[in-house]
């Protein structure tokens, strides 16, 4: 499933639609502009190859759908499902898949390395109006104004809770970081450096004298702040979760009482007791789109499979299976399980989205629109993440 | 003479050896010296060196270079010291419980036990090994968890588990590897010949001084042998630390954590557990036990 998914798209927040809401008082998107290669665009579409290649999360590529893909087209779909972002850009960079469903981390160092290429998007007629707002012209798939990316879904990380314990939904996340919380060593985290955002969405919050504007562009004391509130939170955790299914049994076997989560992860636990709540502070989220290989040779049978898995039945079928609101929202009008399904997850509600920060590459240039003080960069927060553990 | 002819004439190959001693050396060690060097070797050197590369800071792609860069982290890195010293001291543990329960379940099993006792035992030694890795970590995760089996069975005594943590980690990792050290010190035993204990028993020697001076001795090698196996195998693990660990990081913690993220960092601090055992192999060379095995 996916694993350490940090996103990327905040970085220059003010071109992303999804968190103008957040950050609608900073800084003009243009400021920020990130070096890419300048690779051609896919011009028209021609005979379809055979096969397409594909690099996707668990859930994403099923027979259910990819049937019909290859009747239609004559694509035959050869999936190779990846566990974490970091595998993901592993595996595109070995030049031997056409197509990934990369979060917004790995798109963007995707698209920065040169490994993707943009798309021609009057050849995706399905990446329509019906495509939910907040997922268009973001900066993970989105760079410089040149769409590398379609979108597939999202989704937040939320605070799950024993309501059993709690005796109601906690309003802040300061069950999770604070010294005086009451469930001390029955606390989960998520296991990734890019949880140094989560921590950085609570200080701007509750230490608004940091100065921070955008979880993913810290200058070096504000990054300082936020792994001194991680070392404080690594008193009193009981657990860091990267694997699902642990994090699932930790819930339910009782280990643990409040923690980070998704959805779909509750909706596996299956317990009437254990909910999730988006605490007053905001939070983080996943955002997933396609990208293509710069060097692919199957690239109709690509294009093909972005506009296939765009329509609403499809991208609906592909979010129902993951567990993720979907990005078409047409779809939730489709049927009442539809409607059903899009509510669990939010996935019209762009006020609750606009409440996420979804993960994003940090990186040397303050994508808060910051220019007088150099931002941290990914490699930081990795290097950073490390000390927190001890 | 008629013979030799005929021979000669049916054997081609050996009679072609025969005469040529080197090419005789050359296809016996042929396959094995491709496998060590090129695919042992040469692999883990491509591995080690990149602990001296750069990595780009914000595509994470690796390109060849020189630094001690990624040394200087995990040596000066108090979260990585601290994570090298805890994972020495878990995998010491762990090799010392095993040989603890090694020695006197081997005594038992050759020189007491009846043979369909030892049988029985052997089996269910060996049994765990049939059983997938994984899934032995997640059996102790479940038996382990607040409300999972060892809480329930111990409630009436009033007694609760640690919760995942450390003494938990120990606890999987002897249940893992406790066949390795099993398996050759029960064997040693049981080349140690009746007569040494009817020996040491007409001497006047009770029974632990046998163990002590007759038996402890003889099967030092088979201990070493499994410590080996023990020692280095707890040392590089980390799903046993990921899901019975609680927020327990080992070596290899953060080396999963660093594979893809930052790989000349990973590298870099796999030497850390290289060196252990390299040390631990010189400390058990000196005692000479290697030269017995």
């Amino acid at each position: 499933m996916k694993g350490k998914k940090l996103a990327i798209l905040s970085a220059l927040s003010a071109s992303v639609l999804i968190i103008s809401g957040c950050s609608s008082s900073s800084e003009d998107s243009s400021a920020v502009s990130i070096e890419v290669p300048d690779i051609p665009m896919h011009e028209a579409m021609g005979e379809f190859e055979g096969e397409l290649n594909i690099v996707n999360w668990s859930g994403f590529v099923e027979p259910a759908w990819t049937d019909k893909f290859t009747a239609d087209t004559g694509c035959k779909v050869n999936p190779r499902v990846a566990g974490t972002s970091d595998e993901m850009v592993t595996l595109m960079r070995t030049g031997n898949y056409d197509i990934v469903s990369a979060s917004g981390d790995a798109a963007l160092r995707l698209i920065v390395g040169g490994d993707v290429q943009p798309l021609n998007i009057s050849l995706i007629p399905n990446f329509s109006d019906d495509i939910a707002a907040g997922m268009k012209g973001n900066v993970y798939d989105t760079v410089n104004g040149k769409p590398y990316g379609v979108p597939i879904g999202r989704g937040a990380n939320l605070l799950q809770y024993n309501e059993d314990v709690t005796g109601g939904a906690p309003e802040s996340w300061d069950v999770v970081w604070e010294l005086d919380t009451p469930y001390k060593g029955k606390i989960t985290a998520y296991d990734a450096p890019i949880y140094i955002a989560d921590a950085a969405v609570y200080l701007m919050y509750h230490k608004p004298d940091l100065g921070i504007k955008n979880p993913y562009a810290l200058d070096e004391t504000q990054l300082a702040a936020a792994i001194d509130l991680l070392k404080q939170q690594n008193q009193v955790i009981g657990e860091y979760w990267s694997d699902p299914v642990a994090q699932i049994t930790s819930f339910v076997g009782g280990n643990t009482v409040v923690g980070t989560s998704w959805e779909v992860l509750r909706k596996f636990a299956g317990k009437e007791n254990i909910k999730t709540t988006l605490p007053v502070e905001g939070s983080t989220g996943w955002f997933d789109s396609w990208l293509v290989s710069s060097t692919t040779k199957n690239i109709n049978c690509a294009y093909a499979w972005m506009d296939y898995t765009s329509k609403p039945e499809v991208n609906g079928a592909i979010a129902v299976n993951f567990g993720m609101a979907p990005a078409n929202v047409a779809y939730c009008a489709s049927s009442p399980e539809a409607q059903a399904h899009c509510d669990t997850f939010f996935a019209e509600d762009e006020e609750f989205f606009k409440r996420i920060w979804p993960w994003t590459t940090p990186i040397e240039t303050c994508v808060d629109g910051r220019k007088d003080v150099k931002c941290t960069s990914f490699q930081d927060w990795t290097n950073a993440w490390a000390t927190v553990k001890g | 003479m008629m013979t030799e002819t005929i021979s000669k004439q049916s054997r081609p190959l050996s009679s072609f050896l025969l005469r040529r001693a080197k090419v005789r050396l050359f296809s016996l060690l042929a396959l094995p010296m491709t496998w060590i060097v090129g695919v042992y070797i040469v692999s883990l050197f491509l591995l080690l060196i990149t602990a001296f590369w750069n990595v780009d800071p914000f595509t994470s792609r690796v390109s060849p270079g020189f630094n001690l860069d990624n040394f200087e982290l995990v040596l000066t890195v108090p979260a990585y010291i601290a994570t090298s010293i805890r994972t020495l001291l878990i995998a010491l543990t762990v090799t010392l419980i095993c040989i603890l329960f090694a020695v006197p379940l081997g005594i038992y099993m050759a020189k007491i036990a009846k043979p369909w006792v030892r049988n029985l035992l052997a089996v269910a030694i060996t049994l765990p090994l049939w059983a997938g890795y994984l899934v032995k970590i997640i059996a102790m995760r479940l038996v382990f968890t607040e409300e999972g089996f060892f809480n329930w069975a111990m409630a009436p005594f009033g007694i609760r588990g640690p919760g995942f943590s450390v003494p938990i980690v120990i606890l999987t990792l002897t249940y893992l590897w406790f066949p390795y050290m099993a398996l050759p010190v029960y064997t040693a035993i049981r080349q140690i010949p009746p007569n040494l204990f009817d020996a040491s028993s007409d001497m006047g020697a009770k029974g632990f001084t046998t163990v002590n001076r007759v038996v402890f001795p003889l099967i030092v090698p088979a201990v070493i042998a499994g410590s080996v196996f023990t020692f280095s195998l707890s040392l590089g693990d980390y799903l046993a630390a990921r899901f019975t660990g609680g927020a327990t990081q080992m070596i290899g913690s953060i080396i999963a954590q660093n594979i893809n993220l930052n790989p000349p960092v990973a590298a870099a601090y796999s030497m850390i557990p290289i060196l252990f055992i390299v040390i631990y192999l010189m400390v058990a060379r000196r005692t000479g036990s290697l030269e017995r095995m």
